[in-house]
């Protein structure tokens, strides 16, 4: 594929929206592994949210 | 299942778990499809390879500006409506709609290098974009920094609704002043002036960028129920424990 005289600022238009991606979904992929193990450690601790009581 | 039933979050994380795989499957075939087309498109007649900086550059701004509409519907519903969901999709759309924006903005920096000349210029689609990106930043500032979520949420929720006048701007500026950004050239009157070899790779990485927003914004949702059971559960220990 010949991407002529301007290559660089097209393959740097396709990295950059990579590397944004790429970090938008670690962003969120590490937030959801932080919240599931917060939650788990309050349930450990046995702390329950108030629908969850009396075997609600 | 009544649509009202989407109101309950335990019920909306049963089904966020359902469609999120299928979601995230459908977007990889998208793109896959998508990148090989838009690798495979001719060259434009006028701009050269640098057309395929446009298969990144419009849906970008496309989902930027859709974002932001979707994060308005949500303020209406945290404002009028009180939806205990609308809060949660107002919050989660802000960083990915913030960060679709800033695609926009550093893709057609580097297709207006080569095209115009400039990597910027203070022109009216330019800067109502930048504008975006800057309400999206403000937007993330009051739902980040707010002491009380809840009064944070109102102040998000009032400043996306003030945004929204920025929406027509976007879309309208290259017909209201005189514009180095080219004009309408897909949905318009008398159909696009893009050729097929190149609209249909336009298309099928639209349908991509858009099934990664949602598959996303829905994963992003779901982590902010977490949040909220976190720091419910956390309150009520605090509460619990002997003073």
């Amino acid at each position: 594929m010949n991407l002529g005289p301007h290559a660089d600022f097209i393959l740097a238009a396709y990295a950059a929206t990579a590397f944004i991606v790429a970090a938008l979904i670690a962003w969120i992929a590490l937030d959801y592994s932080a919240q599931r193990r917060l939650l788990g450690d309050l349930e450990e601790r046995g702390v329950r949210r108030r629908s969850h009581r009396d075997g609600a | 299942m009544p649509v009202i039933d989407l109101a309950n979050p335990t019920r909306f994380l049963r089904i966020v778990a359902r469609v999120l795989p299928w979601l995230i499957a459908a977007t990889a075939l998208a793109f896959a499809f998508g990148l090989a087309r838009a690798v495979a498109a001719p060259d434009d007649y006028q701009q050269g390879a640098t057309v395929k900086i446009m298969f990144l550059h419009v849906p970008a701004a496309w989902l930027g500006m859709m974002g932001w509409g979707l994060m308005s519907l949500a303020a209406l519903g945290t404002l009028v409506w009180r939806h205990p969901l609308a809060d949660v999709a107002g919050k989660a759309a802000a960083p990915i709609g913030a960060a679709f924006t800033l695609i926009c903005l550093i893709t057609g920096s580097l297709w207006g290098r080569p095209t115009w000349g400039a990597y910027w210029v203070w022109d009216a689609r330019l800067t109502s974009e930048l504008v975006l990106f800057l309400l999206y930043l403000g937007v993330l500032a009051l739902y980040w920094t707010a002491e009380d979520p809840g009064r944070g949420a109102r102040a998000a929720a009032v400043l996306t609704l003030v945004g929204a006048v920025n929406l027509p701007i976007i879309k309208f500026s290259v017909d209201w002043w005189n514009s180095l950004h080219q004009g309408e050239s897909i949905f318009r009157a008398g159909g696009s002036t893009i050729d097929a070899s190149i609209l249909w790779p336009l298309a099928i990485m639209a349908l991509a960028f858009t099934l990664l927003f949602f598959t996303l914004h829905l994963a992003a949702m779901r982590n902010e129920i977490l949040r909220r059971r976190v720091r419910t559960m956390q309150i009520m220990q605090a509460q619990e424990q002997p003073a």
